[in-house]
């Protein structure tokens, strides 16, 4: 499925901070599991992701520290922050509120022939 | 250390780090990711050689993702301009050549706007000509920054409409105020004409701290071009000077009514464009004049404490003193601002930031003494257009300078997200030191007219 730009932008934050709520991470791996988490249907970019590390670092939402990767590579590893996290739960009702709304509409709806919300 | 794929990945390296706007650590953290693809392609079963180029082709184009790093990295408009911002934005910015004619003209504009007062009033100009510098210097400075940038009808109405308002009400009150208000007035008109300059550049952005701070910077390194073309000019009228007296001519009155006002007029504009079109030699220019300063004006600020303290009356501050307190607090302020703009965003706190904190609490220290002394001088001889001025101005830095110290505690205690906040902070500030202006200039002279 093509997601648009737009959707995936919006969705883009939240996705980053709700990974790393599960535990401290890097790029690489990031991408790996929004790949994962998705089914393989978001593929993000190296272009967004790594722009978008930089923002949230810097307004305090995640920060950063130089580790080691396990094979001795000099590996820069993200971690949510106390203000992410509180940033973090704001989405997760924004976000559930315009989801909650959407299966509203959709559950009264007839969509007829190929298109199946199942 | 033949290996051919490090070799290959040494050029890559090499080859993003040419790109403006991304950081050798941006390149390190990138190089990790490379490495990642390549070792899981490599598991997959892929040579060297052809894991090196899928992954090199999955990281996508080099030019996107420095572009897109510049944009976070940098956050100032010129990089993204030069890297070639896509879409409607760049249509609307006519290009280099074309640029520099405009801003001649701008430039030529504007030294005749300095000299306009010249031509009205032949016998010559007296002190009141200070009461509107600030205008005369920087309208066709914003005139420039409107057609450079676009802003649109509102903001273009607001920054026109506010000179010509900032212009007027110099001019309202000059010929009945006294001569205090005519200083106050003076010293407060310049900050309005600076904070309208700052809305020309920033334009719908200005509501944005990035957008405030991005006008920050540029008039930061404006100032540091006006200094250097005022040396050259000021080099330049001493030797006409010269040339002429060695003619036997007098030059007097055509180097300060002819040169003077035209050069620092057509400077302002050319310092304008220079800002945008020299960028990356101011760039490293602030950060090493930031760094120079700094630690300097803490100095600066012991020495005044100590000739504060050592005066013995802590209490009961010459008027002058209190005045020269006054000057450095503002410049404090200054420093902090403008240190701000030369940071890099990214990495913890430097000894750069320790030096800040001493200044930013010696200033604190040292404008507590001067409220004090402020408060005493108007319980013991009333209220006075200057005490209420200094008042105001000393509340306003105390505020600021509170803040400031708390965040930059937070900022050497590596609290993540510290520096931006400092940067709200500040670049919040702004509007209201233009109310405060806007109060000295339009309120106080009225309320105080005997």
């Amino acid at each position: 499925m093509d997601i648009p730009k737009d959707l995936v932008a919006a969705s883009a934050a939240p996705m980053v901070l709700s990974i790393l709520s599960e535990g401290d991470s890097y790029g690489y791996a990031i991408l790996g599991r929004v790949r994962e988490l998705s089914d393989g249907e978001l593929d993000w970019t190296e272009g967004l992701l790594y722009p978008l590390l930089h923002r949230l670092e810097r307004i305090g939402h995640i920060e950063s520290r130089w580790g080691q990767s396990e094979t001795g590579r000099r590996r820069k590893y993200y971690a949510l922050t106390s203000d992410g996290r509180a940033a973090l739960a704001t989405h997760v009702s924004q976000w559930r509120t315009v989801a909650a709304a959407l299966e509203n509409a959709w559950g009264r709806m007839e969509f007829g022939g190929p298109v199946s919300l199942a | 250390m033949s290996d051919p794929l490090e070799i290959q990945i040494d050029l890559w390296r090499a080859h993003l780090e040419a790109h403006p706007g991304v950081a050798a650590a941006d390149v390190d953290e990138l190089e990790d990711h490379l490495r990642g693809h390549i070792e899981a392609l490599s598991a997959a079963g892929l040579s060297d050689d052809e894991a090196f180029l899928v992954a090199v082709k999955r990281l996508g184009s080099q030019r996107d993702i420095a572009r897109e790093f510049a944009r976070e990295n940098s956050r100032r408009l010129w990089k993204q301009l030069v890297l070639g911002e896509e879409g409607s934005r760049s249509s609307g910015v006519p290009g280099g050549r074309a640029s520099v004619w405009v801003a001649l003209a701008f430039a030529a504009a504007g030294g005749l706007l300095m000299r306009l007062p010249l031509w009205l009033s032949p016998e010559g100009v007296d002190t009141t000509y200070a009461l509107f510098l600030g205008p005369l210097l920087l309208t066709a400075v914003v005139g420039y920054l409107l057609w450079r940038h676009r802003p649109g009808a509102g903001v273009t109405a607001t920054a026109l409409a506010g000179m010509a308002a900032a212009a007027a009400l110099a001019g309202v009150y000059a010929p009945a105020a006294s001569d205090d208000a005519l200083v106050t007035t003076a010293l407060h008109v310049p900050v309005l004409a600076w904070l309208l300059a700052m809305l020309a550049y920033a334009g719908t952005r200005w509501r944005e701290t990035d957008g405030r701070m991005d006008a920050v910077r540029f008039t930061g390194e404006w100032v540091i071009y006006m200094v250097l073309l005022g040396l050259g000019g000021g080099v330049l009228m001493g030797i006409v000077a010269l040339a002429c007296q060695a003619a036997g001519l007098d030059a007097s009155t055509f180097v300060f009514e002819w040169m003077l006002p035209l050069g620092a007029g057509g400077a302002a504009v050319v310092a304008a464009w220079l800002v945008e079109a020299k960028q990356s030699v101011i760039e490293n220019m602030a950060p090493v004049l930031a760094r120079v300063f700094t630690p300097l004006f803490a100095v600066a600020f012991a020495i005044l404490l100590v000739v504060v303290l050592a005066s013995g009356d802590i209490a009961g501050l010459s008027r002058d003193l209190l005045l020269v307190c006054n000057v450095i607090l503002i410049i404090a302020i200054g420093l902090v601002l403008y240190n701000l703009t030369a940071r890099e965003s990214d990495g913890g706190p430097t000894w750069f930031d320790r030096v800040q904190l001493a200044l930013v609490a010696g200033a604190l220290a040292l404008d507590a003494v001067a409220l004090v002394n402020v408060v005493i001088r108007i319980g013991d001889g009333g209220w006075t257009l200057n005490r209420v001025v200094i008042l105001g101005l000393n509340l306003l830095l105390l505020v600021n300078l509170a803040v400031t110290a708390s965040l930059l505690v937070r900022l050497n205690r590596a609290a993540p997200g510290a520096a931006h906040r400092l940067e709200r902070w500040q670049t919040g500030m702004l509007p209201a030191y233009g109310a405060w202006a806007l109060v000295v200039v339009a309120v106080l002279p009225a309320v105080f007219a005997s």
